[in-house]
């Protein structure tokens, strides 16, 4: 598997040597301390590291044991994973908010003997575990505050331990000549890193990537999006976490570009204005969350300012992605897309710090068409990916210009896409894990003989783009009676990126068709209630009303339309739905308390008018226990009516009738 | 919650004493011949029901108070009238039970108030923002960030305290407590109004600002559990008059001191 990665070296230590030579003076880290920006180039970088790697040395720590790095992005703790590489020593980094339990099995697992941590937090949750840890040996601290009066044989401070293996390889040759040795001595085979996935499905495990793969996976990626030693990236995602350490650290080695720390986790936002990042990574929520920032504060803005931002939006929505794609846009448009630069989307880019931003992602769950939208019509040049942890993050990106807001792209460069049997997707890539942790029968799980790894997600490529399009987890998706795929959270999402619709649950596996259950969302249908003068007492009434009903079928018949699209999912499409009478509740058991759906729970609850929504009656009689916020239990019944839709025809089959 | 290993608190001379004290409003005697000492270094608590003299013993400290009777010690030297800015000058700084910031000016523009004697360049030269004026407000800055970091309070630095929530308020006044270097440093009510995890925030704070500057500091509180998890030493009032001095624990197995406060329905 492993490839040229471009004449690269093939270990971290090495790459970083190639960076004080290339980019010496260029600046490699910059963290704001006592509201400064303090830099470090990549010279000074090395020389750091290098001392830190001697100061570790002298304390014990010997090639191929772990060390487990706990913290906030900040430089020292970047430095820590880079020194353990130096050394050959695997750096294992663990969430800063995993609470003590989690830290105890991580540390456990990957018989961690030493500790490199953020502050005092982070040593009291040691301490409170380290019964449970006879491996442990040595931690050591970035922050003193609040550490003086706590043993120090086995804490020390990082400060000290990098001061100390300064002094090591001035004063001692037998240190420098172990150092050089040692960096000559690391593989490119040699694991660079262990990742623990957040193990949301059962215990967490370790993934393995060495360090030829991820300079290789990096390598393509950073040729893909043309970075630079000149780029700059704010690391404000979770250091554990796969996608910070690819996008900013492993990225930022390979292409020699800065990687900037924010001061604290609550001030990003602003450290990411000062800073300006031209690389950039944002899931769906928090592009969310910030366009509803905007939207508000707008709302508070003068009448121009407020005419003025919508109107320019309008524009923007006509011909801002068109420009971003490099499509042909009429004069007038550019014009106006020109004004509006002036205007509106270049202050607004600038309030929110993208004004440098020249390559953007975004990835982890469905984005709304909408949003994506409007971040891209502004001028972002947002992206989708989709990856793993275990592919050492891509496995698709989209490239420049072929953007679509329900597809992840095509394969990266030197990825192998391959779809199995059931619709699960797998994958084969430069950058794709060793193997779990000392978990191999974990490992066997995953992996086909012919080397492709499970990714557990469904999906297929789409015909006309030839895009990845992800469905839903494999396990979820079903078949229809006539062998049609069906892909529950497919549908779901594509009904819940409408504002009127708060929750769906699908249904079909097995069944003759597909069926939802709609919730309507009760703010934004209740206020569409109020403007259009529609009184209602309850819930139960307003989901009931027939104005609501046609205004939702509007909703479904959109949804179809789309699925239509897909030559694969358009047999899935809805042909009946009802509107639930109440709410969903974690309360009452049908969400998780993540606000999951649970879909089984649900079909058993609800029983009666799933029958009606497959036995073709047009009205269903339900009667629910609720729990009640102070715990007293009730019954809601409710006659729930039913409605039919007519199937959207396929592309496919318009073209025929054509 | 305090760290464990290493020496307990260090505990030195006193550093303040406080000796036969009365001070009355007329016909109300808020403090009766009341005599303890703060010693160097400690956490000291100040305790007592509603109305005990509590608050009026600090600003007896801190001079805005004049005592009718007995004798005030801070730093070896006996004092008798004294104003509150020569109290500040000589390393004694407070919060106030109701917060008291300036509302409308930034958390980092309050802090830097804190700093104000420390300055010395002329009003002048402030004004031009020039010269040696510059340099000195660099300096102090510099030490407003330090304390700025400390209370973790960085991204709400360029907020209008005004705008902030109560626990926050009460961390910027406890940080412009601190711009002055205090050797003492009075804490009314620090935790008054505040949710659990905002007390332990203020505990935590309070215990590295002991740890962290050596700053000697008397507290007044009511939560009854932060008093015995933080204080080194507690002296009891109740009606002007002490009751009891010592140790929580020996505070807490006081019969007085049950009867008069902990165990007694209201």
């Amino acid at each position: 598997m492993a490839h040229d990665a471009g004449g690269l070296p093939n270990t971290f230590p090495k790459l970083l040597i190639r960076n004080a030579d290339l980019y010496g003076a260029r600046i490699a880290m910059r963290h704001k301390n006592l509201g400064i920006w303090q830099s470090w180039t990549w010279c000074e970088t090395l020389e750091l590291v290098r001392a830190y790697a001697a100061g570790l040395h002298r304390l014990g720590l010997k090639r191929g044991e772990t060390m487990a790095i706990v913290g906030a992005n900040r430089p020292k703790l970047y430095w820590s994973v880079m020194a353990a590489q130096m050394m050959g020593v695997i750096p294992v980094p663990v969430y800063a908010d995993a609470v003590a339990e989690e830290l105890c099995f991580v540390l456990a697992h990957a018989e961690v003997r030493f500790a490199a941590v953020e502050d005092q937090e982070q040593v009291d949750k040691i301490l409170s575990v380290q019964a449970r840890l006879p491996m442990l040996e040595q931690v050591i601290y970035d922050e003193s505050r609040g550490l003086r009066d706590y043993d120090h044989t086995r804490l020390h401070a990082m400060e000290s331990v990098i001061e100390e293996g300064r002094k090591a390889l001035a004063e001692d040759p037998a240190v420098r000549v172990w150092l050089e040795d040692t960096i000559e001595a690391v593989k490119g085979s040699d694991p660079s890193i262990i990742l623990y996935t957040s193990g949301t499905t059962g215990a967490s495990k370790g993934v393995v990537l060495s360090h030829e793969r991820s300079i290789a996976a990096a390598a393509d990626t950073v040729t893909f999006d043309r970075l630079t030693e000149k780029d700059v990236a704010l690391a404000y995602l979770p250091l554990a976490w796969v996608g910070d350490h690819y996008l900013n650290y492993v990225q930022g080695m390979v292409a020699g570009f800065c990687m900037a720390c924010p001061e604290s986790n609550e001030t990003a936002m602003a450290d990411l204005r000062e800073i300006g990042p031209t690389f950039y990574f944002a899931p769906p929520r928090t592009l969310e969350a910030l366009l509803t920032r905007v939207m508000i504060r707008m709302e508070d803005a003068a009448f121009l300012k407020r005419k003025l931002f919508h109107y320019f939006l309008g524009v923007a929505r006509r011909y801002g992605e068109a420009i971003l794609n490099k499509k042909p846009v009429p004069l007038y448009g550019r014009l106006m897309y020109w004004l509006g630069d002036l205007l509106v989307y270049g202050p607004l880019k600038n309030v929110l710090g993208f004004s440098r931003v020249r390559v953007a992602y975004t990835a982890g769950e469905a984005i709304g068409p909408d949003l994506f939208a409007f971040y891209r019509s502004i001028g972002l040049n947002f992206k989708q990916l989709y990856g793993q942890t275990e592919a050492f993050l891509y496995v698709t990106a989209q490239p420049d210009g072929e953007i679509h807001s329900d597809t992840v792209g095509p394969a990266c460069p030197n990825v192998d896409i391959r779809i199995a049997e059931d619709g699960e997707v797998l994958f084969r890539s430069p950058g794709m894990f060793t193997g779990y942790f000392r978990a191999d029968d974990k490992t066997a799980e995953v992996m086909t003989p012919d080397g492709f790894v499970k990714t557990g997600d469904a999906g297929f490529f789409d015909e006309k783009t030839g895009h990845l399009k992800i469905i839903d987890r494999a396990k979820d998706v079903g078949r229809l009676t006539d062998g049609i795929l069906f892909a529950p959270k497919y549908i779901e999402n594509k009904l819940k990126f409408f504002p009127n619709i708060r929750e769906v649950v699908a249904f079909g596996d097995g069944r003759d068709f597909a069926g939802v259950m709609i919730n309507i969302d009760l703010t934004a249908v209740g206020s569409w209630a109020e403007r259009n003068n529609l009184a209602y007492g309850s819930y139960q009434e307003l989901a009931g009303h027939p104005l609501v009903y046609d205004m939702v079928e509007k909703n479904v018949a959109e949804a179809n339309r789309s699925l239509a699209q897909d030559a694969q999912m358009a047999g899935a499409q809805i042909k009946r739905f009802l509107i639930l009478h109440k709410e969903l509740d974690a309360d009452d058991g049908e969400l998780t308390r993540t606000q999951k759906v649970r879909r089984g729970f649900i079909a058993e609850r609800y029983t009666p008018l799933i029958d009606a929504l497959y036995d073709g009656s047009h009205e269903a009689d339900i009667s629910t226990e609720v729990t009640f916020e102070d715990g007293r239990k009730g019954v809601i019944s409710a006659r729930v009516k039913i409605r039919d839709m007519a199937p959207v025809p396929t592309a496919a089959a318009l073209e025929k009738a054509a | 919650m305090r760290a464990t290993g290493g020496p307990d608190i260090a505990v030195g001379d006193a550093l303040l004493s406080v000796e036969n004290v009365s001070l009355s409003f007329g016909g109300v005697k808020a403090v009766c011949d009341v005599s303890f000492d703060i010693r160097k270094g400690e956490i000291r608590a100040i305790i007592g029901p509603n109305g005990a003299g509590k608050t009026s013993m600090l600003n007896i400290i801190n001079g805005f108070y004049h005592p009718r009777h007995g004798r005030i010690t801070f730093k070896g030297v006996t004092r008798s009238r004294i104003k509150p800015y020569q109290a500040a000058q000589g390393g004694i700084a407070r919060t106030f039970q109701n917060v008291a910031l300036f509302r409308g000016m930034t958390a980092l523009d309050n802090i830097m108030a804190g700093r104000t004697l420390k300055m010395h360049s002329n009003f002048f030269w402030q004004l031009l923002r020039y010269g040696p004026a510059l340099n000195e407000e660099v300096a102090h800055r510099k030490r407003v960030e330090e304390i700025i970091d400390f209370l973790k309070i960085q991204d709400i630095r360029r907020t209008p305290v005004g705008r902030l929530p109560y626990g926050l308020q009460k961390r910027v006044e406890l940080g412009r407590a601190l711009a002055m270097e205090p050797e003492l440093l009075l804490l009314d009510e620090p935790m008054a109004g505040m949710n659990l995890e905002e007390k332990e925030d203020m505990s935590r704070f309070i215990l590295d600002v002991n740890d962290h500057f050596g700053t000697t500091i008397a507290l007044i509180e009511h939560d009854m559990g932060v008093v015995m998890d933080i204080s080194d030493r507690v002296v009891v009032l109740d009606h002007g008059i002490k009751i009891a001095d010592g140790t929580p624990e020996e505070v807490k197995s006081d019969q007085a001191v049950i009867e008069a406060y902990l165990g007694v329905a209201h």
